[in-house]
């Protein structure tokens, strides 16, 4: 490869790592109850750069899982524009969304959500089997076992499992895969202030040592001190 | 890693899987034993016929291959005659009793009928002596609980065992032949009559020289006979095998359709986080179509053991009454159709499971 064509190569990786890995613009979310329409997003504007660590705060009805879920791809938005690690959501069909959550995105709930009938590590393993890939952990995933401090409970079933230490699998299940982005809602909304803090070291150790993008929902203003920015939203509007 | 999943989620839920998989092994079991029965009652039925030792068969007019014949039309003078045809050499005939079905009692000559068949091998006894005296087979006097002076009431009439032999010869329970014409008032007459021919290879041409003959009577080579002795020369027995089927299919499919359809309702979070982690549509299905496939396998495999356990029950307890055979070649046919009716039942859950929406399912409580 000449000089030239190297230089023009980084310029492009470095232009790419310049851009937001997340871009909102004007975002809408009406749903519709019946006859009633209920605007839960009313045009949101947000930009989170690659390797950020952002809270998204707001109270209850404010907006914030709905934002969740559409940048999770979950669930389509209605009007604006929103795109994920250079990919547009908008018009994007329930194949290429689902497509977007094996490749891109991964997820850390408020109630965990593991598979109650399988192991901690088959938890992260049908994640690895789903996206394609081998389902052998490599060393640098086995160190961030380590990290997480699950490493010696993998065999066990997540009812075996203390709440902080199923949100840890978790985390484990939602970067197991490399995503561009980890999206958790209200990580420590199931936990006592203990297991909290230390979910929340984990999630902030994970984004300065790995560079993992990270947005979190969350109500709680000490939950969201970990994060390295605060964004807040209320009534479908960030403010 | 899918077959990781499968089996948990079948261990999970134990009683669940094990009643699929019984009620999919029933409905194996249903088809293969109705079919089993069919073909070795048949089977026993042929071997019995040829048992016999004659090459030629000839049967009342109007009367069908496996009609029960329970009325005495030929006159018994009729042997005679047919004994002066070209190759015949030995001619007797017999006279049958319908009881509960599928039992009849055969009245015979005994000696003719000796000398034709090379007798009866008796485990114990022998031929009738008296006019009350009667044989049975082994499976008959096992079912029946008889010995040698045994009496058993059929007919009207008391019967006292005089010998037992070795089943697989004309039938499994015979007396003199005017004994059975006396209390049929059948005297002078018979139900059917056997001939032997000097060369069995001649069986046919004698045969269409008797039907030139011998109008309106049917007239078999036991070759044929025996091989006309199938499912589907039986009265209604292919329907009745066809409606037993149609069945067994029903039940698989209401079955595996309430297990599968509560085991979707039940894990709507489950399949919510699966499509949440990027698992797609097709995976979901497969997953289930998978589960389904292995419950049906499992099913299949238990009900054809359990078509052993219901031979050993009819060799046991009715050896006379129903003869079980082991069809091998209907084991897939029976797994077949067991598969389809079951993959029938998870398409409804199956779609539901597909159509759910991914954060009304993570909300699933």
């Amino acid at each position: 490869m000449s000089e030239a064509s190297v230089t023009a190569v980084q310029s492009k990786q470095a232009q790419a790592n310049a851009e937001p890995i997340i871009r909102v613009r004007g975002l809408t979310k009406v749903y519709h109850l019946g006859d009633v329409e209920v605007a839960a997003l009313r045009g949101v504007d947000l930009e989170i750069a690659r390797g950020e660590f952002v809270a998204i705060v707001g109270a209850s009805g404010s907006g914030k899982s709905t934002l969740f879920h559409i940048l999770g791809g979950l669930t389509p938005p209605t009007e604006g524009t929103v795109v994920i690690d250079g990919k547009s959501l908008a018009q994007m069909s329930n194949a290429e969304r689902t497509n977007l959550r094996k490749t891109t995105v991964g997820f850390v709930f408020q109630k965990y959500n593991l598979l109650p009938t399988l192991s901690a590590e088959d938890n992260i393993k049908i994640v690895e089997y789903i996206g394609g890939r081998s389902t052998d952990f490599t060393p640098e995933f086995q160190e961030v076992l380590r990290l997480l401090g699950i490493e010696d409970r993998l065999k066990h079933k997540p009812r075996a499992l203390s709440g902080g230490q199923q949100q840890r699998v978790a985390i484990a299940r939602g970067i197991v895969n490399n995503p561009a982005i980890l999206l958790a809602d209200e990580p420590t909304g199931n936990l006592d202030s203990q297991n909290s803090a230390a979910v929340l070291g984990v999630l902030k150790d994970l984004n300065q040592r790995t560079g993992q993008t990270i947005l979190m929902i969350t109500h709680d203003a000490e939950a969201a001190s970990y994060a390295s920015r605060t964004v807040h939203i209320r009534d479908g509007r960030i403010v | 890693m899918l077959n990781k999943l499968i089996f948990a989620n079948l261990t999970h839920r134990p009683v669940r899987t094990l009643l699929s998989v019984l009620a999919i092994a029933v409905e194996v079991t249903m088809i293969l034993t109705l079919v089993g029965v069919s073909h070795g009652t048949l089977d026993s039925t042929a071997q019995r016929a040829r048992g016999v030792g004659a090459d030629i068969i000839v049967r009342p007019p109007n009367s069908q291959v496996m009609s029960s014949l329970s009325s005495a039309p030929i006159s018994d003078k009729l042997p005679a005659v047919l004994l002066q045809e070209p190759h015949v050499t030995q001619a007797t005939g017999t006279v049958i009793q319908s009881l509960t079905l599928p039992e009849s009692i055969t009245g015979l000559d005994f000696a003719a009928f000796n000398k034709m068949s090379g007798g009866f091998a008796y485990l114990s006894g022998g031929d009738p002596v008296g006019e009350n005296d009667m044989i049975v087979d082994q499976y008959y006097a096992q079912q029946k609980h008889l010995k040698i002076g045994s009496t058993i009431h059929l007919v009207n009439h008391d019967w006292a065992i005089s010998g037992i032999f070795d089943g697989g010869k004309l039938a499994r329970i015979c007396v003199k032949l005017t004994s059975l014409q006396e209390i049929q008032g059948t005297q002078g007459h018979l139900s059917q009559i056997y001939l032997k021919l000097d060369d069995p290879k001649l069986a046919d041409a004698v045969v269409a020289s008797l039907k030139d003959k011998m109008p309106g009577y049917p007239i078999y080579t036991m070759q044929e006979l025996t091989s006309m002795l199938s499912i589907s020369n039986v009265g209604m027995l292919k329907e009745f095998i066809g409606v037993v089927i149609g069945v067994a299919v029903i039940v698989g499919f209401i079955v595996v359709f309430m297990a599968m359809y509560t085991a979707v309702l039940e894990r709507t979070r489950e399949i919510g986080i699966l499509k949440a982690v990027g698992g797609s549509s097709q995976l979901v299905l497969g997953l289930l179509l998978r589960e389904t496939l292995m419950l049906a396998l499992l099913g299949t495999g238990v009900g054809i053991l359990f078509t052993y356990g219901t031979q050993w029950l009819m060799k046991h307890m009715v050896p006379a009454s129903l003869v079980q055979e082991t069809v091998y070649f209907w084991w897939p046919i029976a797994g077949g159709i067991a598969i389809v009716g079951s993959l029938l039942g998870v398409v409804v859950p199956g779609m539901k499971a597909v159509k759910q929406d991914v954060t009304e399912a993570l909300s699933y409580e």
